[in-house]
């Protein structure tokens, strides 16, 4: 009987060696409740903006005006989303570490690397696509790219960490490709796809594999 | 019950050589300071288990030099993947008795 159970010990153990030496699974829930909430904020604050940008429109606006304007609602949206991005990274790293010193994990291994490898190539790409969509003035366009590339790169990215963010990976290319035919509510579908999902993922993922453990 | 343990692989009894055959068979290369990391042991004794293993032809030792230091590092060979599989379609066969 005992022997029986060490059997059972060493399958155990070597499926959990398994899984430890190729996935990066310190990836905690609370990154994604912060990036979440982070990118909430961020909307708000960039809805607040328009909304102050569309109170100052008058018919006969002069053009020096209007340009000086929509420049000055730009240089904030960027601001905005500049902050939004390193907020969620430096909460991400945190609350991974965190996590990574409690499973007596490191935080650079090679299975880390592999993830951020395959993360960074639809991500890059799908920021300089967004980057030309702006050049060209497709500003209706950002939002839903933003997520479907988004999408792309956590699917990429899954074989390496936990394979709950493939689903996350799926929504979030459904919710862009949605996003196209709704010009015009990017925000709100931003707000979305990178607020709500992203803490409905985070405190799922929390309950399902940090509490009490 | 004895055919099934006659079926178990003696080269793989300990813990370590277990951990180690696990980490080669998912991944292409491993290098010393990761197995000793992951299967938290002194370097002596992981040293002792691989030269045991790379013995019975179940993994092969690659030493390279980056900058001046030496790096390690192994892989599984056709043959231990195999006699590894073989062992693990014993424990489960043990335990489904």
């Amino acid at each position: 009987m005992s022997q029986e159970k060490d059997y059972l010990q060493d399958l155990t153990e070597i499926r959990s060696i398994m899984e430890k030496s190729t996935r990066f699974i310190s990836l905690s829930g609370l990154s994604g409740v912060f990036a979440g909430i982070v990118a909430l904020a961020g909307a708000g604050m960039a809805h607040l903006s328009i909304r102050d940008f569309k109170s100052l429109l008058t018919p006969d606006l002069a053009d020096e005006v209007w340009n000086s304007m929509i420049v000055r609602l730009e240089v904030r949206l960027l601001l905005i989303a500049v902050s939004v991005l390193l907020l969620a990274l430096f909460g991400g790293y945190y609350f991974t570490a965190r996590k990574a010193k409690r499973l007596e994990q490191h935080v650079w291994t090679k299975s880390t690397r592999h993830l951020l490898i395959n993360l960074s190539i639809p991500l890059i790409s799908g920021g300089l696509f967004c980057f030309s969509m702006y050049y060209h003035g497709l500003i209706g366009m950002i939002a839903p790219a933003m997520l479907i590339f988004y999408g792309l790169a956590l699917i990429n990215g899954s074989k390496y960490t936990l394979n709950d963010t493939r689903y996350l990976g799926v929504l979030e290319i459904a919710l862009g490709l949605t996003a196209t035919f709704f010009v015009g509510y990017g925000l709100w579908f931003w707000a979305f796809g990178f607020g709500i999902l992203h803490i409905v993922y985070g405190i799922s993922m929390y309950y399902k594999y940090e509490r009490n453990k | 019950m004895k055919e099934f343990i006659s079926q178990l692989n003696k080269a793989f009894e300990s813990r370590i050589r277990l951990g180690i055959m696990s980490m080669l068979m998912v991944n292409d290369t491993v290098d010393f300071l990761t197995l000793k990391e992951m299967l938290n042991a002194s370097d002596g004794n992981i040293a002792s288990h691989i030269s045991a293993l790379e013995k019975a032809e179940y993994l092969t030792v690659e030493k390279r030099f980056i900058g001046r230091k030496t790096n390690t590092s192994y892989s599984i060979t056709p043959y231990g993947r195999r006699a590894f599989n073989e062992h693990l379609a014993a424990l489960e066969k043990l335990l489904k008795r």
